[in-house]
């Protein structure tokens, strides 16, 4: 299952970030769709990483998604991401 | 994969409108969080735009996603070419290049 601890840890390793948190946001979509009981499926993701400077917002955004190619096909239902270099 | 007809569709899609939103439900009535959020953009802005219902339609749905290289709905298109999805759209408002972006491409827009 995907977890915040998991999620992050793929970043670092790919991204080497001054700064990441990543935040399961689940509860808060609590009957919505996608979510099921036990978190793991909404996740709010805050990098701060020199790998992303020149790169457009969708090159960004493209380049994380990626990373977490498997939990996006997987458990991830919703995952808001605010990046920066 | 992307079939050729179904890429062709989705092409006629964007090029329908010069703004074109891919969303969960209509802009009267959103189905989801992040897709309300961008109506909300886009009729803050005096945006006109047409919204394209993936729910009423599975292979559109999961097409739009592999058509743009991008997992997630709602995804806004300009003048037939991507420009995010619910995250990029709010930045983007925030720090008032979005309505900057309509301008450019002869848009009618307010400022954020």
């Amino acid at each position: 299952m995907a977890t915040a601890d998991t999620i992050a840890q793929k970043l670092k390793d790919a991204l080497s970030p001054q700064h990441i948190e990543v935040e399961d946001v689940s509860h808060h979509h609590a009957g919505h769709a996608g979510w099921r009981d036990g978190g793991g499926t909404h996740f709010t993701v805050t990098i701060k990483a020199a790998s992303f400077a020149g790169k457009s917002r969708v090159q960004q955004h493209r380049l994380v998604n990626s990373i977490l190619a498997d939990e996006l096909s997987g458990d991830i239902h919703a995952l808001e991401l605010h990046l920066s270099s | 994969m992307l079939d050729n007809a179904l890429k062709t569709r989705i092409d006629n899609e964007i090029a329908s409108e010069s703004v074109v939103l891919f969303m969960k439900g209509t802009p009267v009535f959103p189905q989801c969080g992040f897709s309300a959020a961008v109506v909300g953009v886009l009729s803050h802005l005096g945006v006109k735009f047409r919204g394209i219902n993936v729910l009423e339609d599975d292979s559109i749905r999961e097409g739009i996603k592999v058509y743009s290289d991008w997992p997630t709905i709602p995804q806004l298109y300009v003048k037939g070419e991507f420009v995010g999805g619910c995250d990029i759209i709010r930045e983007m408002y925030e720090s008032g290049e979005l309505t900057e972006m309509f301008q450019t491409h002869g848009i009618d827009a307010r400022p954020s």
